[in-house]
């Protein structure tokens, strides 16, 4: 099954073409311009050199959040259009699993993949590889660093922290959880888009209409609005 | 003989996502419009990333509903127009993204729309243009008084130096303690009032076909705060009839001048404000009379924000084979004139 990837969600631009297991291409860029203006090329660009037609891809899988509202939202309107409109599965893959799964698969322990929130604070999550499969041991959340590597220092086990953001937590993650923190190596903190599709590979298909990004939190105004009307139904 | 043209439409500039079909630049096949001002209400106004967010949500259910209004497939379709700008960037990008998507699964080309073009284009839905024009947009973003010697040809004559006419309804709405939106409000207010306030109209200097809104509002903010210190009450239909009376009168009367001054044919309406009954009711009968003037105003579905209008103008572009490739982008700052 031929699987086209995409990863707008943060700062790496990703794409893959993927055929069952093997690898046939993979884009990679980790720099500040805008998705927008790049995804769709890149696509163009990868199934062009791969001798590939919009028409052979079987299935989209793309990354869908947390990360940056508009990075995420474009990545998710270029899967669902694609898939809805060539008539193909569609599956959603955490940005964050994306992040474990490119460092941490041979690594004795659990997983911290991580990006910058701003303010001390970090979008992570917990992961770990059993029988090479990646298991979600805590939901994707946002956090404050130093809460964060509290909650980790009641577990035993060493984490391996993974992200190319990691340079701005580092000395926070050292200071409090010593020689228990690992990280991962500079090859392999951008989240890999063939990562991406194989975690996708095997997720069930989503409904396309109903597929929104994974956000995590409310939109500012919706969040002070539902503060105001003291917690009523959301419309 | 000629094979029809079939033009889909994607806009997502504002807080509508609407996605359309049109036969040979004129004829609508579909036009679906999902609005979100329900969801907007609740803030007094559009919040651009709950807009995106519902262009999201959106984008693919209308795409379908609108294919199947027209019982097409892409294959039925030469190519795909979007808003590329102006708008909310945030709100743009989902439409551009996913007008790239369609496009390219399909190997069709892909046109960027001026949004303002389109407004002025969905008189070409009920009426063919007549060469040379002018076309009065007014909305919530823009007042502009638009010169064109031909399809796609926009000369910008006159437009505002501050505020927007749909933005000062909007505002004296709030003064008014209207919900949002404020304009039909107003209009509907005015017209149980009568316009005894007497308010300022800005003219500007002497030939020029600019506005400007912000005295005006002003001016009415002064009137509420005023007669607030005096303990005196103002009734709000005569308020609200005085403030659409100074807003049409220079309006329609700027517009006459134009009209005079570029000796066009044919004068169209466009925009969002172009729904306001005061508005259409003065330019009509200022034009009853001069026969010469084709006066030509699109009825109020296809005045507020809509595809059937984008996929107009695209059919004029995809004529002149103006595409866009893959790299293209929501531009919030998009000038009005084709690039040729
Ligand atoms: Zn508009």
């Amino acid at each position: 099954m031929k699987i086209l990837a995409i990863d707008t969600s943060n700062f790496t631009l990703g794409i893959a073409l993927v055929d069952d297991d093997k690898i046939i291409g993979e884009y990679i860029t980790n720099i500040k311009k805008n998705h927008s203006v790049r995804v769709m090329p890149a696509i163009e660009m990868l199934l062009k050199d791969c001798d590939t037609l919009p028409q052979d891809i079987e299935k989209i899988v793309v990354a869908e959040g947390p990360g940056s509202y508009t990075g995420v939202r474009i990545g998710v309107t270029i899967a669902k259009t694609l898939a809805w409109t060539l008539n193909i599965p569609l599956s959603g893959v955490s940005s964050l699993a994306v992040l474990a799964a490119s460092a941490g698969s041979y690594f004795n322990g659990v997983i911290s993949p991580l990006f910058d929130a701003r303010r001390g604070q970090i979008y992570t999550g917990l992961y770990q590889f059993q029988e090479s499969r990646l298991l979600d041991l805590a939901s994707d959340h946002l956090t404050l660093t130093v809460n964060w590597t509290q909650r980790l220092l009641n577990k035993e086990e060493p984490v391996l922290f993974v992200g190319n953001d990691l340079s701005i937590h580092k000395e926070q993650i050292k200071a409090d959880l010593g020689d228990r923190a690992y990280f991962a190596r500079v090859t392999e903190q951008n989240p890999r888009p063939s990562e991406l599709a194989i975690l996708g590979r095997d997720k069930e298909a989503v409904d396309i209409h109903n597929f929104v990004p994974n956000y995590i939190r409310l939109a500012e105004a919706e969040a002070k609005w539902i503060e105001a009307t003291k917690g009523s139904k959301l419309q | 003989m000629k094979k029809d043209q079939y033009i889909l439409g994607i806009e997502t500039s504002c807080d509508e996502t609407a996605v359309a079909i049109i036969k040979n630049g004129r004829e609508i096949i579909a036009n679906v419009v999902a609005s979100q001002i329900e969801s907007h209400k609740r803030f007094g106004g559009v919040v651009p990333e709950i807009a995106s967010r519902h262009h999201v949500e959106q984008m693919t259910i209308v795409l379908e509903e609108a294919l199947n209004k027209a019982s097409m497939t892409m294959n039925d379709i030469d190519a795909v127009a979007v808003t590329e700008g102006p708008g909310l960037v945030g709100a743009l990008l989902v439409g551009v993204n996913a007008a790239k998507a369609i496009a390219f699964a399909h190997q069709k080309p892909l046109i960027g729309v001026h949004h303002i073009a389109g407004h002025i284009y969905a008189n070409r839905l009920i009426k063919e243009m007549t060469f040379p024009s002018l076309a009065l947009v007014v909305s919530g973003g823009h007042t502009e008084l638009v010169y064109m010697k031909a399809h796609g040809d926009f000369e910008v004559i006159g437009e505002t130096r501050d505020d927007a006419a749909g933005e000062a309804y909007d505002k004296v709405a709030r003064v008014l303690n209207m919900p949002y939106p404020g304009g039909p409000h107003i209009d509907r207010l005015a017209h149980e009032g009568e316009a005894t306030i007497k308010l300022p109209r800005a003219w500007l200097e002497e030939g020029s076909f600019d506005f400007s809104f912000s005295g005006l509002k002003s001016a009415v903010i002064n009137t509420v705060h005023n007669a607030e210190q005096r303990g005196e009450t103002i009734l709000p239909e005569d308020l609200a009839a005085s403030f659409q009376e100074s807003v049409i009168e220079v309006l329609v009367t700027k517009t006459l001048k134009a009209v005079e001054a570029y000796d066009v044919k044919q004068l169209l309406l466009a925009g969002g404000v172009a729904a306001n009954k005061g508005l259409r009711k003065a330019l009509t009968e200022t034009f009853k009379n001069k026969e010469e003037i084709d006066l030509v105003i699109p009825p109020l579905h296809l005045c507020t924000d809509n595809a059937a209008m984008i996929a107009a103008v695209g059919a004029i572009m995809f004529e002149k084979g103006m595409f866009s490739d893959m790299s293209m982008n929501a531009n919030p700052g998009l000038d009005i004139q084709f690039q040729q």
